[in-house]
């Protein structure tokens, strides 16, 4: 299965995640770092075990994500830059 | 009992740990009620300090509680501070000798990490185990002398909460030899490979020192299915947010009269005690009263204190902040400037100071900028006064208009704060897009010992901060109503003789364009002690006999018959901006680090007053002829 944008998923998806995408997307006021760079301090790193625990309503923006056993809260901007692969798809 | 050795000079010890480890926890534990909270120089992160003694051989320690953060790669200004710290690039600051890195054991993946980064830089540093009991229970395995030799620092556990759980540190530090001094640090921005290689070791060690995690409980994943519902989730953060208001509200209610009524007997029993004369009036209406008016605001502090740290202790803010933050987003706020702008409704000044759970300054300050414009409960009896003059008690539909009126001055308040919120955030504040990655940690109880030392801490920092500055301009307020005392035979009230009666008069060309008389424009210089005064103060001017309630009930006839509608709804509109609560600027004051931002507030709700006061007074005239 080719990867998909964790930012496309709804609740319930689960899978690995396969890769972080650069998206030099800023971070913060005194940036000088990246979502991306973030997301793979936190964890977000190939292989490593997700699952979309929930969304607000409406819109479905922003989502919890579980990966491993940590809790995420995300918007689906953040997401975009997280590439998974959907188990069961 | 032998003397103690001569002990060498305290050791900087630093504690450093990514966010929701229990790193403050261990902090009170190591250093219980000796801390000293202050602010990094010229910026409005906290800086907490405290010390402690090592048992075995007296060696004393000064430990610094650094910032939580993920990274040392900066993604906000607390995780700047504490990376500058670290490299010893922070003005005032010496690099701290040792560092204790403090993880949570039930949640190694994420919080290893930093514990390598760290190792990289070379600061000596020991790690804490931090929660080692609460992993255990839940099941998690890892074999701390394999973490240790691995990792090649040593490893204690630690169980922040417990007493006696620090002993393991304490023993293992002191057995440490005293790090030899270092020169400054170099740190380089690691690439995406470095981290990813990074994240790698920290699986290898996991794997190599035997960690296991258990599967989530079931409870705690039922829990979280209820609490981050779309549609559930906003109803109990809704219940929850009401009772909070409602706790801030009515429970402080009680103790706020207690300690009316004990400033009251204290100033009754001075003034029996004491001759009449300026003295006796400077202690009794000055002195007394002023610290009552400081103290009349800790009841609802510590209430919402307490419920902000239970809430933040439980781990439920950041699924609060989660789902507000859509809402909040939409006028450019974090999801977690919720709290602070509905315990605004009760009162500013404990809104303002709890700001401090957003993380970023920008929104921060913008959330203290529109927090006055909650109506406060002081802004009541302004409201009810005036209300209760001019606004025919009838029936409108199922509502009342008198009701109607009020809900109105609410709305605009609401409204108002909504609206500058959104053009702060487009103008002065703008911040380029602000990501949302939240780690929403494990529910956990909250431990009680951590939420007194939390409590006493702000209560603390309120009396000693913000009550003498507030206490001090009590006394100068007291000083312009009092001087120059009135001429013999004079036949007004004595404030219209005083220093403040003339500033009133001046005031009075200022504001004649908005339909104040000479009266309100006096009654508001005592009103910035506190909005509620300028009703006692109207009282004064209008040579008034009656005391506390009564003087409402007697106003009441008295500015009906002298003001015009016009005027009376000019005053409403004034008040809904209201800039004349010397006690909020006092906190934004101490909150922000500078004069800048009270005096950029003083201002512009000045500004809006007088724009409203104005454009109601013209139209109320022109319209009600």
């Amino acid at each position: 299965m080719p990867p998909v944008s964790l930012s496309t998923l709804r609740k319930g998806a689960r899978g690995t995640v396969a890769d972080v995408r650069d998206d030099a997307q800023s971070l913060g006021d005194e940036a000088r770092s990246t979502v991306s760079r973030r997301l793979l301090e936190l964890g977000f790193i190939p292989g490593e075990a997700f699952e979309v625990i929930g969304e607000v309503w409406p819109g479905g923006d922003p989502m919890a994500v579980r990966l491993g056993s940590t809790l995420f809260a995300l918007r689906r901007r953040e997401a975009g830059a997280v590439l998974v692969t959907v188990e069961g798809g | 009992m032998p003397a103690p050795a001569p002990a060498s000079e305290a050791l900087q010890l630093a504690l450093v740990g990514v966010p929701n480890c229990g790193k403050t926890a261990l902090f009170n534990r190591l250093t219980g009620s000796r801390q000293k909270v202050a602010n990094y120089a010229g910026v409005t992160v906290e800086r907490k300090e405290g010390s402690f003694v090592g048992p075995a051989r007296g060696q004393r320690y000064r430990l610094l509680d650094l910032p939580g953060a993920y990274s040392l790669t900066p993604t906000t200004l607390d995780e700047a501070i504490t990376r500058d710290c670290l490299l010893g690039r922070l003005a005032g600051e010496a690099p701290p000798e040792m560092v204790v890195c403090v993880v949570d054991a039930t949640n190694l993946r994420l919080n290893l990490r930093l514990v390598l980064e760290l190792r990289e830089l070379g600061v000596p540093m020991i790690v804490a185990l931090n929660m080692s009991d609460l992993a255990r229970d839940r099941g998690f395995q890892l074999d701390r002398a394999r973490l240790e030799q691995e990792l090649g620092v040593p490893v204690v556990e630690t169980v922040a909460i417990r007493e006696g759980g620090e002993r393991a540190l304490l023993e293992r530090l002191e057995s440490l030899p005293r790090p030899p001094a270092r020169a400054g640090t170099e740190w380089h921005t690691p690439t995406f490979e470095q981290i990813q290689a990074t994240q790698r070791d920290v699986r290898r060690i996991l794997h190599a020192a035997g960690y296991a995690e258990p599967a989530r409980r079931r409870a705690l994943r039922q829990l979280d299915a209820l609490v981050i519902h779309p549609v559930a989730g906003p109803l109990i953060l809704a219940a929850l947010l009401f009772f909070v208001f409602q706790a801030v509200f009515s429970w402080a209610a009680a103790p706020m009269e207690l300690v009316d009524a004990g400033v009251s007997w204290l100033g009754q029993a001075l003034h029996d005690a004491l001759p009449p004369g300026a003295l006796r009036s400077l202690l009794v209406d000055g002195v007394i009263s002023g610290a009552g008016s400081v103290l009349v605001f800790l009841p609802q502090i510590l209430i919402l204190f307490f419920f902000i740290l239970v809430l933040e202790d439980s781990g439920y803010l950041p699924r609060a902040a989660y789902l507000l933050d859509r809402m909040m987003g939409s006028v450019g706020l974090s999801g977690r400037a919720f709290i602070p702008l509905l315990s605004s409704f009760a009162c500013a000044v404990p809104g303002i100071m709890a700001t401090r759970t957003i993380p970023n300054v920008r929104d921060r300050i913008a959330t203290i900028m529109i927090a006055p414009l909650m109506t406060c409960s002081a802004r009541l009896p302004v409201y009810a006064l005036v209300i209760a003059a001019f606004i025919p008690n009838r029936p409108v539909g199922a509502f009342n208009l008198q009701g109607l009126v009020l809900f109105t001055l609410y709305v605009a308040g609401i409204v108002a704060a909504m609206v500058v919120a959104y053009a702060l955030k487009r103008t002065a504040l703008r911040s380029t897009y602000h990501p949302l990655l939240l780690e929403l940690p494990e529910y956990k109880w909250p431990n009680l010992r951590n939420l007194l030392l939390g409590l006493w801490e702000r209560a603390r920092i309120f009396l000693q901060r913000v009550g003498t500055i507030i206490l001090a301009l009590m006394i100068v307020l007291w000083f312009l109503s009092s001087f120059p005392a009135p001429p013999e035979g004079a036949t007004g009230p004595a404030i219209q003789y005083s220093l403040a009666g003339t500033i009133g008069r001046a005031l009075e060309h200022v504001f004649a364009p908005l339909g104040f008389n000479w009266q309100i424009s006096l009654a508001l210089v005592p009103g910035l002690a506190a909005r509620e005064v300028a009703v006692g103060a109207l009282g004064t001017v209008y040579s008034l006999s009656a005391n506390g309630d009564d003087v409402a009930a007697t106003l009441v006839p008295m500015i009906a018959q002298t003001w015009s509608l016009a005027t009376a709804l000019s005053l409403l509109a004034w008040y809904v901006f209201a800039p004349q609560c010397l006690s909020t600027l006092v906190v934004v004051k101490r909150e922000t680090n500078s004069w800048r931002y009270p005096l950029i507030m003083a201002g512009y709700l000045f500004a809006l007053a007088y724009l409203a006061a104005f454009v109601t007074f013209r139209v109320a005239s022109a319209l009600l002829g």
